[in-house]
């Protein structure tokens, strides 16, 4: 009797799919991305990403500027791996005007990179982990970003924001109590990343929530364009360290992780072993870092504090001394176009920079890769459960400044 | 197969359509005529001994008094199993302001075509969904553009505060060490 009215009732109801706003708001999102979800119970039905929100033109403001003028505005695309940026735009610079950077810088670069590497990579776990419901892994990671973070001030001065590669090499110069103290992080790194993974490695509720969730094939993920642990966890071995090395890494050796399923587990087991991969490479810049100066000879000039000093001028001050250089006219030559690429925590940062010799560049354009990270949401989430989507935006490792550029 | 190599193929091929060819620091360029560009890139992706697989980069360029056709959409293509790359360029005249959407070649190209729309006008002809991408919706014109301006004619009035923060750096510099 019960049965029957029970279906009467669910015959006269009647469902429909109901739309929610995620976002741009939302704590769960990484910045400002929004995503508007319809729903037909807990099953996403379709998925629409709105991203734009924190965008500042920095294709065009860079059109405007000289060369070295527009590298702090790389620092603000990735704010959590600016080093990576900076020295993914130096280079482009470097190989469209043919200047080659001192072997100490390359390997000073090298070492800063992975540094960058390791803090992003941390932090991502810590948000991921915290998205997902494992608390305690932030309060763990942080503490090992923020010993990064110091060690990035010995050296640059910033924490975030920091301009410290330069067309032609580095700012200036490391010490050696600065080569001390990051040798004793790499002895206690490997360690930390243990304890990361004894947390969460054999978490059932981790298991469970990271396991066959977003799944994404070989094909499909190099015919999208995903680049880093996005496509490496697909079983793809796409590194651009690998493919066109820059810098020191043909001196160094390295492994390229790559996962099997192309879930979300598999990107992060990419991304836990590419923080040992970044020690062990950190570990031999230090060993190898050879003597010498860090900014080459033809390098544009720039009256900015460069080999370890602050020079200032008499009867200028450093800031006045600042503006008089940002309006000086680079010429860098000679007139042509150029793509270059470099490997950031996320995955491929391209810098596509045409040169017409007026000494502004004519354009430059940044292929991030959050961007087309965030193209994929679509695809993850379409057919899987609300609470899918928050661990499918953790796993692509967004950041809305560099995707809105 | 060397990328000059992999040019003069699609030279070979396609010879009314390439119209130039320019090898600049070791990398390769392909101007082409943007009516078979579809075929082109087919071209690319099928062959199996060039396989470009992987569209790194969609974007546009605006040469405006620079050459006589105004856009160029500019596809930077890898080849993952061979590791080669090439540059394929495609000229937009202003007046025809349209080409092919290679979504149907490399489903990553969707947000990229919507982003050289939303910058420089440039519609593509069957792409599903052409949306500004990072302007708002409501936005009036083309903001990379060369004719458009990086700062709008109010100005100082736009911004207020601009004057006052001149007028505290001249105060302060009283205060400098000389």
């Amino acid at each position: 009797m019960r049965n029957n009215d029970m279906k009467i009732i669910a015959k006269e109801l009647q469902t429909r799919e109901f739309t929610i706003s995620m976002g741009p708001q939302h704590p769960a999102t990484h910045g400002v991305l929004r995503l508007v979800l319809d729903l037909d119970g807990e099953t996403v039905v379709k998925c629409t990403p709105y991203v734009g929100y924190l965008h500042r033109g920095t294709e065009k403001l860079c059109e405007n500027r000289t060369y070295i003028s527009a590298l702090p505005l790389m620092d603000r695309l990735d704010y959590i791996s600016s080093m990576a940026n900076d020295v993914g735009y130096c280079i482009a610079v470097e190989r469209l005007s043919g200047i080659e950077p001192p072997n100490r810088a390359k390997y000073i670069r090298t070492m800063m990179c992975e540094m960058t590497r390791i803090s992003s990579h941390i932090i991502w776990l810590g948000t991921h982990a915290l998205d997902i419901g494992a608390m305690t892994v932030l309060l763990y990671s942080f503490r090992e970003r923020e010993w990064i973070l110091d060690l990035l001030e010995m050296v640059t001065g910033a924490r975030l924001t920091v301009s410290y590669p330069r067309i032609g090499g580095v700012r200036n110069d490391i010490t050696q109590e600065f080569l001390d103290s990051l040798y004793k992080f790499t002895e206690e790194f490997p360690k930390r990343i243990e304890e990361y993974e004894t947390l969460i490695d054999q978490n059932r509720i981790w298991l469970q929530r990271t396991k066959g969730i977003g799944v994404i094939s070989t094909e499909e993920a190099i015919n999208w364009g995903l680049t880093g642990p996005m496509l490496r966890g697909s079983g793809v071995s796409y590194d651009v360290r690998k493919y066109a090395p820059y810098d020191a890494y043909p001196f160094v050796e390295f492994e390229v992780p790559v996962g099997r399923n192309g879930d979300v587990y598999d990107r992060y087991r990419c991304r836990m072993e590419e923080l040992r991969q970044s020690n062990f490479i950190i570990r031999q810049c230090i060993e190898k870092m050879p003597k010498g100066y860090v900014l080459a000879e033809n390098a544009p000039d720039l009256d900015m504090a460069a080999k370890g000093c602050k020079k200032l001028v008499p009867e200028m001050s450093l800031s006045r001394a600042f503006i008089c250089v940002s309006e000086k006219y680079e010429d860098i030559s000679p007139p042509g176009e150029f793509y270059s690429s470099v490997e950031v925590p996320k995955g491929e940062l391209g810098f596509y920079i045409i040169n017409d010799g007026s000494g502004y560049p004519y354009r430059v354009r940044l292929r991030a890769p959050s961007f087309v990270h965030a193209s994929v949401l679509p695809k993850l989430c379409e057919g899987a459960l609300i609470a899918d989507v928050i661990a499918n935006i953790g796993t692509i490792d967004i950041v809305l400044g560099e995707c809105d550029r | 197969m060397e990328p000059i190599e992999i040019a003069e193929l699609i030279k070979g091929k396609f010879a009314s359509e390439v119209k130039d060819i320019v090898e600049f620091q070791g990398q390769v360029a392909v101007l082409i005529k943007k009516d078979k560009l579809l075929d082109i890139m087919t071209f690319l992706h099928k062959t199996p001994e060039l396989h470009f697989d992987y569209l790194a980069d969609l974007c546009g360029v605006d040469y405006l008094g620079k050459k006589e056709v105004r856009f160029e959409v500019v596809y930077n293509l890898l080849s993952i199993k061979y590791n080669k790359m090439i540059r394929i360029k495609a000229e937009v005249p202003e007046d025809d302001c349209a080409i092919d959407s290679v979504i149907g070649i490399w489903v990553g190209a969707d947000w990229h075509e919507r982003e050289c729309y939303d910058m420089y006008g440039i519609t593509f002809k069957g792409h599903p969904d052409l949306r500004r991408i990072l302007m708002p919706e409501d936005w009036d014109g083309y903001p990379l553009r060369k004719d458009y301006p990086l700062k709008s004619d109010l100005g100082d009035k736009e911004w207020k505060a601009f004057k006052e923060v001149i007028e505290i750096g001249k105060k302060n510099l009283a205060y400098e060490v000389r």
